[in-house]
């Protein structure tokens, strides 16, 4: 392997790991609003948190490139802040990505959630914990499952990407020129060889994801 | 009574409402009874704080824990009360030892203070500990659930039909068990139930509840031998008394001393002096104007009628009678009843076909 296959390879590596990290804190509040809200809201939320799922990279990058270019409202707070422009930067593909994987995170979170169901929350009131303690102490035990599948996929989807990150990021090397990228960069260039390098280790890692997926996901348990 | 609870809901509900107010006793059990639907389950909750009622008000002696007039709501987690719901719902992350010190881990001082092993011994839960609660029966999760609200420091403990998830066998476990509550816990209960051999053997106090309104509240008795209520209890209809042992005798009979009479049982191995509840239902109590000598009937009490009015079983009528200050029910057929001129005033003899030991 290549010297810049591998800098992808860490690249990517990079960003599914700050983009998870961001999408659990991020996403376990929006999973426990919907989870428990009877917000009339809440199918709207519940709908925009999907988009992802059903769009091409390709709109959901445009828009976005719209937002953080220099005329879009991003792009002006982030420049009257001096932090200059997103688009092109390894932060901005931070931000789109979460974006982009939030529905990956959310969702199983907010079934497990909802799988709970408001009886446990109900003891632990009764046996005088504040609701911010029935959260942590109750609530985020038994929803794990939930949170290591929304975990793992928003890992595994943040890592096969491509439309969005060509959207926003480009192709600059060891900035944001992800696995995927690199792989259309072989394959246009017809360097085969290293291109089965790449996609067969994209192959293997998210069959052993999946595998591990399904494999070690506990069933739900219920309270007793 | 100075502990004595304080009990106001209005909740209106678009299939439902629910509009109680009660004054109840601040120690002993006092069951909610009523049909599903009753609303004592609202009641219940909202006695916890899980339900609020626009227009409510509760406290415990001087302890205000809703008093919406005043703007005042007590959240539940800050009520230092306990609840043991239907199922167990213990938390299946945590050891049965984990369940239990939630609640005593987070308790203030203000309520009822006990050791854990004190407890668990208490329940017969002290081999579980360790244990997960999916190793439990259905039984001993609901022992496990009750030391967890015990443990929580209550001052009041709210029972939500504990025994109806459990099938008889489990059931029979259990009472045992909230009869030694009833006995040694200075907090008062409230326990909802359908079940009336539950109300009669485990309430002190019962408060009868239909399509969301009070019907009756009062000392158990009290309650039980009210004629002119809707047949809450119908077929079983009947008191329950508290008669002290006064002797075994020879012939394997167990003498029962209660200020109205005597009254024999099977012998029952209890020591002498110990109180046992009985439930005399009102269809066992047969009535007779002079004292019986040619009949197997062996308990007899003099009696004077009280009143009389119409059951639910047709051609028949509800006798109530006054046995030395305690009540006595007793449903004779109207034709009976009209042969013998039963009125109010009269003195009588009423004979007690069986009873029913409530333990």
């Amino acid at each position: 392997m290549e010297s810049t296959d591998l800098a992808a390879v860490w690249l990517t590596l990079k960003l599914a790991t700050v983009v998870t990290t961001l999408l659990l804190v991020v996403g376990t509040p929006i999973a426990w609003w919907l989870a428990r809200t009877r917000s009339p809201f809440k199918g709207m939320v519940g709908a925009i948190v999907a988009l992802p799922l059903v769009l091409p990279p390709t709109v959901l990058g445009f828009y976005m490139l719209l937002t953080m270019g220099p005329h879009g409202p991003l792009g002006q707070l982030t420049q009257a802040l001096g932090l200059g422009l997103l688009p092109f930067t390894f932060p901005g593909l931070v931000i789109a990505s979460v974006f982009y994987s939030l529905p990956f995170v959310v969702q199983p979170i907010q079934n497990a959630f909802e799988a709970i169901g408001e009886r446990p929350l109900e003891v632990a009131a009764t046996l005088r914990a504040s609701p911010w303690d029935a959260f942590w102490s109750v609530a985020v035990p038994l929803a794990r499952p939930g949170f290591l599948s929304g975990a793992i996929l928003g890992f595994a989807h943040t890592v096969g990407e491509f439309g969005i990150v060509l959207m926003i990021g480009g192709n600059i090397p060891e900035k944001t020129r992800v696995v995927s990228v690199q792989i259309y960069d072989h394959v246009e260039a017809l360097e085969y060889t290293q291109a089965h390098w790449l996609a067969g280790g994209m192959v293997l890692f998210s069959f052993v994801v999946l595998l591990g997926l399904y494999t070690f996901n506990p069933a739900r348990r219920k309270a007793l | 009574m100075s502990s004595a609870i304080q009990a106001r809901f209005r909740i209106e509900r678009r299939d439902f409402s629910l509009a109680v107010d009660l004054t109840l006793p601040g120690r002993g059990i006092t069951a909610l009874f009523g049909h599903s639907g009753s609303g004592k389950t609202t009641c219940l909750r909202a006695m916890a704080g899980l339900e609020r009622a626009a227009d409510g008000y509760f406290a415990i002696g001087d302890e205000v824990w809703q008093d919406e007039a005043a703007g005042c709501f007590v959240p539940t987690h800050q009520r230092a009360l306990g609840v043991v719901f239907q199922e167990a719902s213990l938390f299946p992350h945590l050891s049965v030892r984990g369940n239990m010190e939630f609640g005593q881990k987070r308790a203030s001082t203000a309520g009822l203070r006990f050791a854990l092993p004190e407890i668990a011994e208490m329940l017969g839960i002290d081999h579980l500990l360790a244990r997960n609660p999916a190793q439990l029966s259905g039984g001993e999760r609901q022992r496990v659930a009750i030391a967890r609200a015990l443990l929580a420091g209550p001052q009041i403990l709210l029972m939500d039909e504990p025994l109806a998830a459990l099938d008889l066998k489990r059931k029979l476990e259990i009472l045992p068990y909230l009869e030694r509550l009833h006995r040694e816990l200075a907090i008062p209960i409230i326990y909802v139930s359908h079940a009336p051999d539950e109300v009669a053997r485990l309430a002190d106090h019962l408060v009868l509840l239909d399509d969301g309104k009070v019907v009756a509240s009062g000392r158990l008795n009290e309650v039980l031998s009210r004629i002119d209520l809707p047949s809450a209890f119908a077929d079983d209809a009947g008191v329950v008394i508290e008669a002290s042992v006064a002797a075994h005798e020879a012939d394997d009979l167990t003498r029962l001393e209660f200020p109205g009479g005597t009254i024999f049982v099977s012998r029952h191995d209890e020591p002498v002096g110990t109180f046992l509840r009985c439930r005399i239902h009102a269809r066992d109590v047969s009535l007779a104007l002079v004292p019986q000598v040619h009949t197997s009937i062996l308990n007899c009490v003099g009696a004077v009628v009280v009143d009389l009015a119409p059951t639910a079983t047709p051609g028949h009528v509800l006798v109530k009678l006054d046995v030395a200050g305690e009540p006595l029910l007793a449903r004779i057929t109207r034709r009976s009843a009209e042969r013998l001129g039963i009125r109010p005033g009269l003195a009588l003899r009423a004979q007690i076909k069986a009873v029913a030991l409530l333990a």
